[in-house]
């Protein structure tokens, strides 16, 4: 998505206990810092980098960590300009700070989007370069000389002339009371020692021994376990229930009833789990009761004959509609999805006479924090967050629906209360990837080339919704994504957005939303063109790629790498897949599958290209590459959520089908060398690769499928 | 009272004797490094050694465990084929959120203890109960090849 940002700007100041904290505050300047300015006097104790007395650096992390490699990303960025090496920092979870950790994407604290490098390539940067310039002041003051004639090194500032040094820790109180530089010169990309290289990831080996501390994983004294049951239907109400029986079960403690949710808090979750079996709950499922998936095609099919707001118009459409020799359309649709994060659904709370103390792993903090605030009626001031790694975040945790129902539970338990949702409370409550449906449409000259492109999406808008200021002119940007971009050269190009809401399920974004859908849809109506224009799918896209070079590249690439157009056995097939959207990431795949006589799809191999301008840390762009690609895969074969009397069908792993060890191709990556701006990472690989398969799957079989999931289209088809 | 050899040292829990093995380990012992994930054997994030052998705590009672010795993520290191695992699963940076990777570390572990020279059917076989939503399979793979291969701590691939 595009910026909302506003300007930011660094300050500095003492730490509490001592020690130099240096800050990257987004608003306006207040009075009294000025550009070279002192210490505000709000400084917060909290900030990007502490240096301590005693020389250790902690870098408080604005972005949380959610797999994708940010606690390994952002202190390389910071630990570049600071000169300290990667072993010498110490990471914290940053606390609730719309104003000290705003994601310059959003306005506001938030890890999502593909945009955490976008938006904190320059900022942190410019922390550590700020913090090295000062630290290297300290230390020409306190040997009286200029500190141009010093330089700075693992956390070391030496004087060149006499061999003397310091360390960074025997530097912070005095740096401490030096104005923050207005101007500091970051390196250019030749000076580089950590960024672009494959850095160890500092999360891992937490990771391989258990000790890695999960929201799920929170223990407290006197704290309880409870597991809930929430309305099966959006909108329901809970209308009866034993509570007596419950009750009865051992180390079950108390039943907490809510309007639209009922928890059972016990010693431990097996207590909680048989509690909520043993309360039999009845419902009252309200207007949303009978709402079938059929009945939501049905309205999204209604909604797509009428046209929508034009988020892209290019040249003269009708026209050269007009002069074409060949017009072709077609419809294509995206399930519902579920996230189904490895950790499911949790929050501690323990709310107090005097305030409110949350523990959970979130996306957006600061939301957290507001919505406790909101439901104990406490000041935001007296309720505390602490963040923790999330065990998959993939756009689900960008909600805090379960922290807002764990802070009302817990409003009724004495003590800290753990709520867990079980997996099948997690699939069936989730806040799902929208249902989409595409009217699309081309019309070909002689030579089979497109003269004129329409694009008509109908969904919901995310945006309007999770990020209002976003929602411009009736447009909802992450909607359109993907879409508005389309880097093909074609003389008349209309893209229509149709704003369709569904209130019988609760939608949000999903591992590259906007994107993942449309560029399932564009990719595969060109190979749609292709086929009518007879001609090899790479070929016809090269050939609308004169304006593109950066996405005519990472096509030449994936071809090439992959063999397009060497001899397969039989029964397989390959498919290409372009992208490029909001993210500024340019990238293509192929994709190589099997499809057997009974309709399983065997995907073998996919070979993926990409040019993300500037890489931080090579490594984990491919690893989120690789990851993000069964990401996709998993969707595009299989996933779905499907209604049936307005509850979700699926439950847990056994009947939502995700990929296994098994089933994973081979995945080669190859990274494009650039010096462009950085684009986004941790979602492309997914939104790239459905295309690509289905594209595959018409190669191998000849069937052209227009609806997600892909396997459902081939199982009868035998 | 039950009581259980979890990690080499004796356990005593006051627990029902139906209560899956995965609840007291994380609720009553306070071992928070095997995890719940579905809570019917179909990811394999709650999976430890019981006896040697990899099994999914989520579903097995603890009423069932006796006094067979349980070992868990936290004590995996120990092990000759646990430790490969783990210097493996570092070099090669296998874990994305990590949240799956105590399962996975378990049931390759087991894997490497029974087949020192494990092919790819052999992976297959063991991992397939195993999901990881980040989709870190293509490294797991190459970690326990690596682990079979080398004992010695190996140079992150580029």
């Amino acid at each position: 998505m595009e910026r909302f940002s506003r300007r930011d700007f660094l300050i500095a100041g003492a730490a509490a206990g001592g020690g130099l904290l240096l800050a990257c505050v987004v608003g306006d300047r207040p009075k009294g810092a000025s550009a070279a300015g002192s210490p505000a006097p709000d400084f917060a104790p909290n900030a990007f980098i502490r240096v301590s007395p005693d020389g250790s650096v902690t870098l408080i992390m604005p972005q949380v960590e959610m797999g994708q490699g940010m606690y390994t990303a952002m202190p390389m960025l910071v630990a570049e300009e600071l000169e300290v090496g990667l072993d010498q920092v110490k990471l914290e979870h940053a606390p609730p700070s719309d104003k000290l950790y705003s994601n310059q994407v959003f306005g506001f604290q938030a890890t999502g989007g593909s945009s955490s490098v976008r938006a904190f390539y320059q900022p942190l940067r410019r922390a550590g370069a700020a913090a090295r310039t000062m630290l290297i002041a300290a230390a020409g003051q306190a040997w009286g000389v200029d500190p141009a004639s010093c330089q700075a090194a693992r956390g070391v500032v030496t004087h060149g002339a006499t061999g003397r040094t310091l360390t960074y820790g025997a530097l912070a109180d005095r740096a401490a009371k030096l104005p923050v530089p207005a101007d500091v010169p970051l390196k250019s990309p030749k000076e580089f020692k950590l960024i672009g290289t494959p850095a160890r990831r500092l999360d891992t080996p937490a990771k391989v021994n258990g000790t890695a501390q999960f929201g799920i994983d929170v223990r407290l004294p006197g704290m309880k376990i409870a597991t809930v049951a929430a309305s099966p239907v959006v909108g329901g109400k809970v209308a009866g229930l034993d509570e007596a029986k419950a009750l009865a079960i051992k180390g079950v403690r108390q039943v907490v009833r809510l309007d639209d949710v009922v928890a059972v808090v016990a010693d431990h979750m097996w207590a909680a789990k048989q509690g909520l079996a043993a309360l039999s709950v009845r419902w009252d499922d309200g207007p949303n009761g009978s709402v079938t998936t059929a009945d939501i095609v049905q309205g999204l099919a209604m909604a797509s004959k009428t046209p929508g707001v034009v988020a892209r118009k290019d040249g003269d459409g009708a026209a050269a509609i007009g002069r074409a020799t060949r017009k072709i359309e077609a419809i294509y649709e995206a399930p519902f999805l579920a996230h189904m994060t490895m950790e499911p659904m949790n929050c501690t709370v323990h709310v107090r006479k005097d305030g409110c103390e949350v523990w959970t792993g979130s996306q957006v903090l600061s939301r957290a924090q507001a919505t406790a605030a909101q439901v104990t009626g406490f000041p935001l001031e007296q309720v505390v967050v602490h963040n923790h790694l999330l065990g998959g975040g993939f756009g689900r945790r960008l909600e805090v629906d379960f922290v807002t129902q764990a802070v009302r539970i817990a409003k009724q338990v004495d003590g800290p209360v753990k709520v867990v949702w079980t997996r099948e409370e997690d699939t069936q409550h989730g806040v799902y990837r929208p249902y989409y449906y595409d009217r699309i449409g081309a019309g070909l000259d002689s030579r089979g080339r497109p003269m004129a492109w329409s694009h008509r999406l109908v969904g919901p808008s995310i945006f309007a919704r999770w990020i209002p200021p976003a929602f411009q002119n009736g447009i909802d940007g992450d909607a359109v994504d993907g879409a508005v971009q389309l880097v093909y050269d074609i003389p008349a190009v209309q893209v229509e957005y149709v704003r369709h809401e569904e209130p019988a399920l609760n939608n949000g974004f999903w591992r590259g939303v906007g994107v993942t859908h449309n560029t399932f849809v564009i990719e595969s109506f060109m190979d749609e063109l292709a086929a009518a224009a007879k001609a090899d799918p790479v070929e016809y896209r090269r050939r609308l790629l004169g304006k593109a070079p950066r996405a005519q590249a990472v096509l030449d690439l994936a071809a090439k790498e992959a063999g397009w157009g060497t001899p397969l056995p039989a029964g397989r097939g390959r498919g290409v897949s372009l992208l490029f959207s909001g993210w500024g990431t340019y990238m293509a795949q192929v994709a190589e599958l099997e499809v057997s006589p009974k309709g399983d799809v065997r995907v073998h191999r996919v070979v993926c290209a990409t040019d993300c301008g500037i890489v931080v840390n090579p490594d984990i762009v491919k690893a989120q590459i690789e990851g993000a690609i069964v990401f996709g895969i998993s969707g595009a074969l299989w996933g779905q959520v499907t209604l049936k009397n307005g509850r979700v069908e699926q439950s847990n792993f056994n009947d939502y089908r995700v990929l296994r060890l098994n089933e994973t191709p081979t995945i080669d990556v190859h990274l494009v060398s650039s010096s462009e701006a950085p684009g986004g990472m941790g979602e492309p690989g997914t939104a790239c690769v459905g295309a690509a398969l289905a594209n595959a799957i018409h190669a191998a079989t000849g069937k052209r499928l227009r609806k997600l999931p892909l396997q459902p289209g081939l199982v009868h088809s035998a | 009272m039950i009581t259980l050899s979890i990690n080499g040292q004796p356990h005593d829990a006051d627990v029902p004797s139906d209560m899956p093995l995965l609840w007291v380990l994380r609720d009553v012992i306070g071992l928070t490094g095997t995890k719940f994930g579905c809570g019917i054997a179909a990811c394999g994030a709650c999976t430890v050694h019981l006896d040697g052998h990899a099994i999914r705590s989520c579903v097995t009672p603890v009423g069932a465990v006796g006094g067979k010795p349980i070992t868990t993520i936290e004590a995996i290191g120990g092990t000759p084929a646990g430790k490969r695992i783990q210097a493996a699963w570092v070099a090669l940076d296998v874990p994305q959120c990590g949240y799956c990777q105590s399962g996975q570390i378990m049931s390759a572990s087991a894997l490497l203890a029974d087949k020192p020279n494990p092919t790819d059917a052999d992976i297959d076989g063991a991992m397939s109960g195993n999901i990881c939503r980040c989709g870190t399979y293509v490294r797991i793979r190459a970690a326990i090849k690596q682990a079979a291969q080398a004992p010695a701590v190996a140079e992150k691939g580029a």
